[in-house]
């Protein structure tokens, strides 16, 4: 399990890929894009989840099925957490 | 507890292998870590019990005379985050899941042992915080938090008292990762997924909640933080937030919550039952699933919390039938378990009284609970004591009766030594008079329209009635509470020694010795029967029997 990417630099690299999107989070916020601020915002967080997920939690070249089973699990939830939100804000004005 | 109290008996077991107070604290044996999560989580019940007796003594006069009307905010507060952060969410997965997962499946202890002890470690520092803020003044938000009030106007400790239930909600969160692994990996041979004891289906389903649903709750305590620290507009409307996200969001965590504490107690439930009724559980699969199904639906019906809350009536409508389909897992419990006794060969004992109970308080707070998701009834009781009525049936009347009972069937297990049968039998009868003299009048206070968290109802003095039959009821309750906390203790040094399977219950933990070895088994077993295999264990004399 240990073998695949492991370098320490290689990690050092991830986590400065992490925080140059968290400078360009802030920046964007300062820069006015209407409605497409929330969406770059949301974005690069979705980018920075994924390498998240992918290398410091080394979901990148595990083998097992169950990692998989796990990964659906929490994005399926996550998925009913904000559809069922929006159930509610997608629906309000309509009354 | 001191450790000499527990001179057992002669075999070396988990309790008497090595003494000191450094052999507890650092201690990665899954058994005596949940004995000290027993101790810390008794300790904690009884600070919330205090803050309810305090509670209950404000409300026997109509008049708002024995506290200030900020002091009972903050009591009601304090009991409602101690008892729900504190003692409910952990008390069964932490004390006797700790103890039994690894022993009921046939391993050595959890899959994780150090992860093991550092839940406990979390949940002590999250008990520490939760103590020094109440101490220094404490929160007044009740244990819901809402916002915008929690973020923008209080001037409580909003911020200790979350950073509490954060970090308790890591030790939660490691308990149920241990369990799961646990439960895939560490299985006997021969103990295949349809031959677990349904305490651990229950376990397994418990985890799934806390590991998908904690992390939600840790958010919004951190957002809610931002917004009051920094000033970041989340929740507050003022700063371009939206109040309701925040109920969205808590009540994601906080429904499945609910489920979290009573999932553990329907797992005892199911091990009592077909012991004291000497047949296998009915529909072993049904009541498995069930669990399952307990867990995956209970995240779909948070919103019933917020119907008068100003959210869409359209989406309102999809959660209360969501909530409508979530009884169906536990009905099919209910029904099973009665469907066990039916013809069942039924003694009296201490625990099968708690089952008893379990059944008949569980059914009416399951019950009011429809009541609530209708949306008609719902706005005529929402924020009145029918709703503390219906949550108190099921989190006292469920959860504790279920957690009683189990204590009672385990504890030969747990120390070696026998409780007295007839004080237990005459402590769960207090226990059940008690309890309803105390909730049972609270049901009516509320359809008669008693608002929840007032501490002055000197308008409306025809309530008093009520309110002093349920004072007297938790006094009552109290007692029922000491007696059996008295009774353990004193069984440590007095109580008859414990034989190995005292109820003649089926199942791998009553295969070890009482109190086990620290490694469970002698060797690992093999596992060649079905769950619940009572037509094949012969009856016997029940000892404890006086
Ligand atoms: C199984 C264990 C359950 C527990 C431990 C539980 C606990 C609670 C708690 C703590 C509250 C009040 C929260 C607050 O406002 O502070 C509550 C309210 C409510 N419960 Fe339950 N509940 C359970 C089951 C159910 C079920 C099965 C249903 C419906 C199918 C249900 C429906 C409701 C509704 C609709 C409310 C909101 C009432 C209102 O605020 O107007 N509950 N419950
Ligand atoms: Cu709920």
């Amino acid at each position: 399990m240990a073998e695949h990417s492991s370098s320490v630099g290689f990690y050092i690299l991830i986590f400065a890929i992490l925080l140059v999107l968290t400078a360009t989070t802030v920046g964007a916020a300062f820069i006015n894009l209407g409605p497409l601020n929330p969406i770059l915002a949301l974005g690069i967080a979705t980018v920075k989840a994924l390498l998240v997920v992918l290398f410091f939690m080394h979901v990148k070249g595990a083998s097992e099925k169950m990692t998989k089973v796990v990964i659906l699990a929490g994005l399926f939830w996550l998925l009913l957490l904000l559809g069922l939100t929006l159930a509610d804000y997608g629906t309000r004005l309509w009354s | 507890m001191s450790t000499t109290a527990i001179a057992v008996a002669e075999h070396e077991n988990y309790l008497n292998k090595e003494y000191g107070i450094k052999s507890w604290l650092l201690t990665t044996d899954h058994k005596r870590i949940a004995l000290l999560y027993l101790m810390s989580i008794t300790f904690f019940f009884f600070i919330g019990g205090f803050f309810a007796l305090l509670i209950r003594l404000e409300l026997l006069t109509p008049a708002g005379d024995l506290v200030q009307a900020d002091t009972y905010n903050k009591l009601f507060t304090m009991h409602g985050m101690v008892m729900v952060f504190f003692f409910l969410i952990p008390v069964v997965p932490a004390t006797l899941g700790n103890f039994l997962v690894p022993m009921m499946i046939g391993a050595k202890d959890l899959a994780f042992p150090r992860i093991n002890l550092l839940s406990w470690y979390l949940y002590m520092i999250g008990g520490v915080l939760i103590m020094h803020c109440m101490l220094t003044g404490g929160v007044d938000t009740g244990w819901t938090f809402y916002t915008p009030y929690s973020t923008a106007f209080t001037n409580t400790k909003i911020i200790e008292a979350g950073l509490a239930a954060f970090v308790a909600g890591f030790s939660s969160i490691f308990t149920g990762l241990n369990f799961i692994v646990t439960v895939h990996r560490m299985r006997a041979p021969g103990m295949t997924w349809s031959r677990l004891p349904l305490f651990i289906w229950s376990q397994y389903a418990t985890s799934i909640i806390m590991i998908l649903g904690t992390p939600v709750i840790a958010i919004t305590i951190v957002l809610v933080a931002a917004e009051r620290l920094f000033h970041l507009g989340i929740f507050d409307p003022k700063l371009g937030g939206d109040p309701l996200l925040f109920q969205h969001l808590f009540w994601f965590y906080s429904h499945p919550a609910v489920y979290i504490m009573i999932l553990p107690s329907m797992g005892i439930i199911s091990e009592i039952i077909p012991c004291f009724s000497r047949k296998r559980i009915f529909g072993y699969k049904f009541v498995a699933l069930s669990s399952i199904g307990i867990a995956v639906l209970g995240f779909l019906v948070w919103a019933h919390h917020m119907f008068v809350a100003g959210m869409s009536v359209y989406a309102a409508l999809v959660f209360s039938f969501l909530s409508f389909l979530v009884a169906i897992p536990s009905a099919i419990k209910i029904f099973n378990w009665t469907a066990t006794m039916y013809k069942g060969s039924i003694s009296y004992q201490t625990p099968m009284l708690y089952a008893f109970g379990f059944l008949g308080l569980f059914t009416i707070g399951g019950l009011t609970g429809l009541f609530l998701a209708s949306l008609g009834i719902d706005v005529h009781v929402t924020d009145t004591y029918f709703v503390v009525a219906h949550f108190h049936y099921i989190m006292v009347g469920g959860v504790l009766m279920g957690y009683l009972g189990g204590m009672h069937f385990w504890w030969p297990k747990i120390s070696g030594r026998m409780y007295p049968e007839g004080w237990g039998r005459l402590a769960a009868l207090i226990v059940f008079i008690g309890f309803n003299l105390t909730f049972f009048p609270q049901f009516i206070l509320g359809y008669l329209g008693m608002p929840r968290r007032y501490w002055d109802y000197s308008h409306m003095p025809e309530f008093q009635i009520l309110n002093v039959l349920s004072t007297a009821g938790s006094t009552i309750l109290g007692v029922g509470y000491l007696l059996p906390m008295v009774y353990f203790l004193w069984s440590m040094r007095y109580g008859k020694l414990a034989p190995d399977n005292p109820w003649n219950a089926a199942g791998l933990e009553w295969k070890t010795s009482s109190p086990p070895t620290t490694y469970n088994f002698d060797e690992t077993p093999v596992v060649d029967f079905e769950a619940y295999d009572y037509e094949h264990i012969p009856d016997r004399e029940v000892p404890g029997e006086s």
